[in-house]
């Protein structure tokens, strides 16, 4: 199992280049190759094979022509779908960003015990975590009764089916994705810059701005990447707390998976969706500026 | 220029409130989860309270498809735990402790199952699978899982064991202990608490995923895929009853490792003091 322990007939002298390397371990060229063979099989076979497969297959009876279908025979739910993904990113940042800042900076003790509040959700599957969004947004449940009694609702109007359900619930789902990144890295930031800042007269407003945010993006980049990628991806919510009106992406693969003949067209939607994706984050990457950062 | 005490004072009372009601926000479904699985629903679905009663704790495996499914589910949990957790210990350990070429090129191919939609990993492991004619079912159930599993074990083993003093295991041999018995005496003590943590995080995901493992199921249940075929039939309360059930469970579970970490953390102080 372990190459690392065999003995150290071939050592070579230990060269310290500021790697992780260190000692025993840089013997044999292919120890770590024999390390992570398995798993990178794995990956090969089980990952990396299946997205060619995925492409070749988006390719058959049509070729190209197979996206164009699919792009303009979806267009409505391509849209919604990356607008309910920005939607309930951009509300995950709102609610979790100040929550990670609060618990970083005043968690004081409590640091742990307010992180394991952030994770508990996990510990309740997806689909009964979202089922029971259903419960509270049920017409007569406590969500719908106080926007009724504050008037915002009127009195025959729910709340199950709409747009606003299903972004909700996606906010929810992905938010502890959005308040872990941002935590671990307002966690690591430096308090004496901003000991500094207060001590050259900076007000603790432009504190935050130049020091706090700035540093902190490279948790908010990822921090939106964990959230939009699943959101954007997602067809349980949609079908659980919407109608026909908030059909995403994934539902209309949901619905088709098992029918042979639509596949080269469900993968070709598919692929698309992993596109976009894919764009989106090189764009929001230079956008940020996180290659600097990191 | 700098604004008044009573606004700043508003502005700390208003970030407290905001982050508490986030911290209500992610905790009420739980709070719903855990209380419906008291309700006496009126009818076959158990989204509208009616009132309190012990029917579905009295009666757990009224169900037999949901119980089955549940069964289904930790088996599948235990065996990806154990497979993930092998495998992506070992390419930590890689990482951590080699320098090699192509370091970066597997960091990303690590990172990028964690890039896409769950529905495109799964769609695209289903169109291998269909095209290979490899019938679904518990072993593809188990191969999806243990896919996207291994990158969160690699990552989380490698972020825990870094900055290691590997020279330990230098010494073990020079000392004259076997290969084997350095790993079982010096290695293994060394990165077990990481490696505990990315198995619990593997057994959570396993129970939690729905869309991949949905997408290769065949005809087999996970407790999940049982619930989204019932949907249309029927939520019973015993849904919330297993559910409540597995909360406490991996919270006692957690907080035993957090007693057992502090308690290893306190011993190996005093050894150092």
């Amino acid at each position: 199992m372990t190459a690392a322990a065999a003995p150290s007939r071939f050592r070579r002298p230990r060269r310290d280049r500021g790697g992780e390397d260190t000692g025993v371990s840089a013997r044999r060229w292919f120890t770590p190759w024999l390390l992570i063979a398995p798993g990178g099989l794995w990956l090969l076979v089980f990952f990396i094979i299946p997205l060619f497969s995925l492409g070749r297959l988006s390719l058959e009876n049509g070729g190209l022509s197979n996206y164009s279908t699919v792009i303009s025979d979806n267009s409505t739910v391509i849209i919604r779908t990356f607008v309910y993904a920005t939607l309930s990113t951009v509300a995950a940042i709102i609610i979790g960003y100040p929550l990670a800042y609060v618990i970083a900076t005043k968690g004081g003790k409590y640091k742990n015990l307010l992180l394991a509040l952030v994770v508990l959700p996990f510990f309740v599957t997806y689909l009964v975590r979202t089922l029971s969004w259903k419960i509270l947004l049920f017409d007569g449940g406590p969500v719908v009764s106080i926007l009724h009694s504050l008037g915002i609702l009127s009195e025959s109007q729910g709340i199950l089916g709409s747009p606003f359900a299903v972004v909700a619930a996606l906010t929810y789902n992905f938010l502890p994705f959005m308040v872990l990144p941002i935590y671990v890295s307002l966690e690591k930031l430096d308090r004496r810059l901003l000991d500094a800042a207060a001590d050259l007269y900076s007000s603790p407003a432009r504190a935050f701005r130049k020091i706090t945010l700035p540093l902190s993006l490279p948790g908010l980049f990822a921090g939106t990447l964990l959230t939009f990628i699943p959101a954007a991806g997602d067809f349980v919510n949609s079908e659980l707390l919407g109608s026909e009106r908030t059909v995403m992406i994934g539902n209309i693969i949901e619905k088709n998976f098992g029918k042979e003949f639509f596949r080269p067209e469900l993968s070709a939607l598919s692929f698309m969706l992993m596109a976009i994706i894919l764009i989106g984050v090189i764009i929001y990457a230079r956008l940020l500026g996180t290659e600097e950062i990191a | 220029m700098n604004p008044p005490n009573w606004l700043r004072a508003l502005g700390r009372i208003s970030l407290w409130v905001w982050a508490v009601l986030g911290l209500v926000f992610l905790f009420a479904p739980i709070l719903v989860t855990v209380v419906y699985s008291f309700n006496e629903p009126t009818g076959k679905y158990n989204y509208v309270w009616n009132k309190f009663s012990l029917a579905g704790w009295s009666d757990p495996f009224k169900y037999p498809e949901l119980t089955d499914a549940l069964i289904f589910s930790l088996k599948i949990a235990v065996s990806v735990t154990l497979i993930a957790t092998i495998l992506g210990t070992l390419i930590g350990l890689a990482m951590v402790k080699y320098k090699f070429r192509a370091k970066g090129f597997i960091g990303a191919i690590l990172v990028l199952p964690l890039t896409m939609p769950e529905v495109v990993l799964g769609f695209s492991l289903l169109t291998l699978f269909v095209a290979v004619n490899w019938s679904r079912g518990f072993v593809t159930i188990i191969i999806a899982q243990v896919m996207f599993s291994v990158s969160y074990v690699a990552t989380t083993v490698r972020a825990r064991i870094r900055g290691f003093d590997w020279r330990l295991e230098e010494a073990s041999l020079d000392l004259g202990a076997s290969p084997f018995r350095t790993f079982y005496k010096v290695t293994l003590p060394l990165i077990a608490p990481g490696v505990v943590a990315a198995a619990m995080l593997t057994f959570a995901l396993s129970l939690d995923d729905f869309i991949i493992t949905y997408l290769n199921s065949g005809l087999e249940n996970t407790f999940p895929i049982q619930i989204w075929n019932m949907k249309r039939s029927k939520i019973p309360v015993q849904i919330n009853v297993f559910s409540t059930a597995l909360l406490i469970i991996s919270i006692a579970l957690a907080l035993l490792l957090v007693v057992v970490n502090n308690r290893r953390s306190r011993k190996l102080a005093g050894l150092e003091a």
